[in-house]
């Protein structure tokens, strides 16, 4: 249960973490809420000689929504924060709901949602919403700073395409258009506390005539990463989808899920549940974005 | 490696530690300070018998390093009543009710429920298993903490305490 030994700084600004990031390269690690980064601490799973703490930084945890330019949402921004914003639970209910169910309210009161992201996990709540949002990460290292759509960030269980001393400084969520349905669903054995065994998220833009204009939707829990499903979307847009063409697509997203047996549930009902609830997802979004809202 | 210094605010009292930075908060509550009303249970973060509230946020102190929370403001289950003499209204609801057993998941399902009231002072019963889903207890079946909380929150109310 004790902890092997390490150094924790605590800069103030990013540039300093950025250096420090730098100066022990071989052996650092970003701490912010560490709900995920202490438990592999503790197991062995990681041993970082530095852990550089990003709990003291300046302004990493805004969250901001601007008409037009969507919403950003700082890398220090806790998930329970993120949850009980006014423009989050307005515009992104999808992601809302992801940062009010996921995990405990100690655990969301602590976490980030960068760091849910950044950790990896196929389960990870927030990205399966955050990929329907069509989501892109600013990452920052020294002297340098890019923008990595969400789609192409996770490579695999635990993996990404964040380098070493990069930093996710914000997530930037675009302004969702009028006509437009979203949500997520997810399922887990426990109502709460419990990994999600399956979660599908959806987005649906809607053109003037009712037919769909943009559709995202995304799975969590049914692949090595959380992914999109470029096949069902592909199927739904310039269409006014009804009950029969939602069927099809839903059974799309089964094809594009790559599920596993393991102790949450199995593969089998892993396809049978994205089937169901890909189905509840579009009806949902369509029925919202049917009725005007955004 | 180097110990740091610190400076912890716990029930309003400061002190002044010097700690190795792998040490977690709640092992400097009970260890070094004797605050033993904080629990170790799981170790993980998904009992919550260590919950503390950090700057009046609930957080799982088996999950926070003692250097993390330098000059942050942290409440205990024995700084929750005015005095050593009283109890606080959810203390006396948790006796009054018979929502102890075992007594071990108490601390954090007080404090779990102070910062519950704290953001929504009138919880339905539904609010109140939400607010308590990261504390486990295997002893009451969790009915006797619901209806504490419920009838602590209407105390509290009427008595226009903001505990």
């Amino acid at each position: 249960m004790a902890l092997p030994n390490f150094q924790v700084h605590q800069p103030k600004t990013v540039e300093e973490v950025l250096d420090l990031l730098g100066r022990h390269r071989s052996s650092v690690k970003l701490l912010c809420g560490g709900t995920d980064l202490l438990i592999k601490m503790r197991s062995g799973a990681q041993a970082p000689e530095h852990l550089v703490s990003l709990n003291r930084v300046a302004g990493l945890k805004t969250i901001s929504y601007a008409a037009g330019d969507g919403l950003v949402i700082g890398g220090a921004a806790r998930i329970s924060q993120v949850g009980k914003n006014p423009d989050v639970q307005r515009l992104y209910p999808g992601l809302a709901h992801a940062c009010s169910v996921m995990a405990t309210v100690q655990i969301r009161n602590m976490g980030t949602v960068a760091g849910n992201l950044v950790n990896a996990a196929p389960s990870a709540d927030t990205a399966a919403p955050l990929l329907a949002y069509g989501a892109s990460l600013v990452a920052v290292e020294r002297g340098g700073r890019r923008q990595i759509k969400l789609t192409d960030f996770f490579t695999g269980p635990g993996l990404t395409v964040l380098e070493p001393g990069e930093m996710v400084e914000a997530i930037r969520v675009p302004d969702p258009p009028p006509r437009t349905g979203s949500c997520y669903l997810r399922l887990s054995a426990r109502s709460k506390v419990d990994i999600a065994a399956v979660g599908v998220a959806g987005f649906i833009n809607l053109d003037l005539s009712g037919k769909v204009i943009r559709c995202r939707l995304a799975l969590g829990s049914v692949a090595p990463t959380p992914v999109r499903c470029p096949e069902a979307e592909a199927m739904l847009e310039g269409q006014d989808p009804g009950p029969e063409l939602i069927a099809r697509a839903a059974a799309a997203c089964v094809r594009t899920s790559r599920p596993i047996d393991d102790l949450r549930a199995t593969a089998s009902y892993r396809r049978a549940m994205v089937q169901e609830l890909a189905q509840r997802v579009l009806t949902q979004s369509l029925a919202m974005a049917r009725g005007g809202g955004s | 490696m180097a110990k740091q210094n610190i400076e912890l605010i716990v029930n309003g009292d400061r002190y002044q530690l010097t700690v190795e930075p792998s040490r977690m908060l709640v092992d400097v509550l009970r260890e070094d300070l004797g605050l033993t009303g904080t629990k170790i249970g799981c170790a993980q973060g998904d009992c919550g018998a260590c919950t503390v509230l950090m700057d009046g946020v609930s957080v799982s102190s088996c999950l926070t390093l003692a250097v993390e929370a330098h000059q942050r403001d942290i409440t205990t289950i024995e700084g929750l009543a005015a005095s050593p003499q009283d109890l606080h209204p959810l203390q006396e609801a948790f006796v009054q009710h018979g929502a102890v057993q075992c007594g071990y998941c108490s601390p954090g399902m007080i404090l779990s429920a102070k910062h519950l009231l704290d953001h929504n002072p009138k919880p339905s019963e539904e609010e109140i298993r939400q607010g308590l889903s990261g504390n486990l207890c295997r002893c009451t079946g969790y009915n006797k903490i619901v209806e504490a909380i419920g009838d602590a929150a209407e105390k509290m109310a009427a008595s226009g305490k903001e505990g």
